[in-house]
């Protein structure tokens, strides 16, 4: 699936779409039942976040490689309205929408590496990466 | 293409099994499903089964508080039992504890559980 180009985000199936891929490659890249479940849950999160503030994107799985370890790399773009204030949107209960404000910050938790790119009125890309252990 | 989730009814408990990785919507249908299902049938226990659920994120979790919030309205005590460890723990970690939820380890522990909250006076 990597090489496969990246998947669209643009229904709620397509949310499903990408839980079941990086459920698929945490599987092959040897991660753990309990570090599959955050990182296909951290998905999820972003992948609805892209859905719904954006209006859609999509996302690129990488699985990556340093000397000692596998992980995976997600990298979620879209091209929404941006986000203004970024650490404001990283902070716990903050939301613009309906919800409850714990998808960036949620998932920041969820992964060990976690990079938002955001440009007001371009678009957002959410980089994270999340190693096996 | 969206299947809607069977709601079977034992005596006064309605009980769901959730199966499988559920789109938003489905989770919305669910919601309504319940809320008329308790009102026709005058149950007064919900157990939902989330026991084949992988993975619950931030709006499957508050639509499950939210189906429990809407149900005590409604006169009936939800309860979730079968929640994995993975999903327990990637739950909490997320930041949501789903306080206001009752939950049992199993279906046979779900209805004991509500049996003992409908002897105890309110």
């Amino acid at each position: 699936m990597t090489g496969d180009g990246p998947l669209p985000i643009v229904s709620n199936a397509d949310i499903v779409a990408v839980r079941q891929q990086v459920r698929t490659a945490a599987v092959e890249s040897g991660f753990s039942l309990i570090d599959q479940t955050k990182v296909v849950t951290a998905a999820s999160e972003l992948a609805r976040n892209a859905l719904v503030y954006a209006g859609g994107g999509q996302v690129r799985i990488e699985v990556v490689e340093n000397a000692r370890r596998r992980g995976l790399r997600l990298e979620f773009h879209d091209e929404g309205p941006g986000i203004p204030d970024v650490e404001q949107a990283l902070t716990d209960g903050w939301t613009t929408g309906s919800g409850l404000g714990l998808g960036l910050s949620g998932s920041r938790r969820l992964v060990d590496e976690f990079d938002l790119d955001s440009v007001p009125g371009k678009g957002t890309t959410v980089t994270v990466t999340k190693w096996a252990r | 293409m969206m299947e809607r989730i069977p709601i079977l009814k034992l005596g006064d408990t309605l009980i769901v099994s959730i199966q499988g990785d559920l789109e938003d919507q489905g989770v919305l249908a669910l919601q309504e499903d319940l809320a008329d299902k308790v009102v026709m049938t005058g149950a007064r226990g919900v157990i939902i089964d989330i026991s084949a659920v992988e993975i619950v994120d931030s709006y499957i979790g508050r639509m499950l508080a939210t189906i429990a919030d809407i149900l005590r309205m409604l006169d009936a005590d939800t309860v979730v039992v079968g929640m994995r460890p993975a999903v327990a723990i990637t739950l909490v970690e997320l930041g949501l504890s789903l306080g206001g939820v009752r939950t049992a380890l199993d279906l046979e522990k779900g209805v004991a559980l509500l049996d003992h909250v409908r002897s105890t006076p309110r």
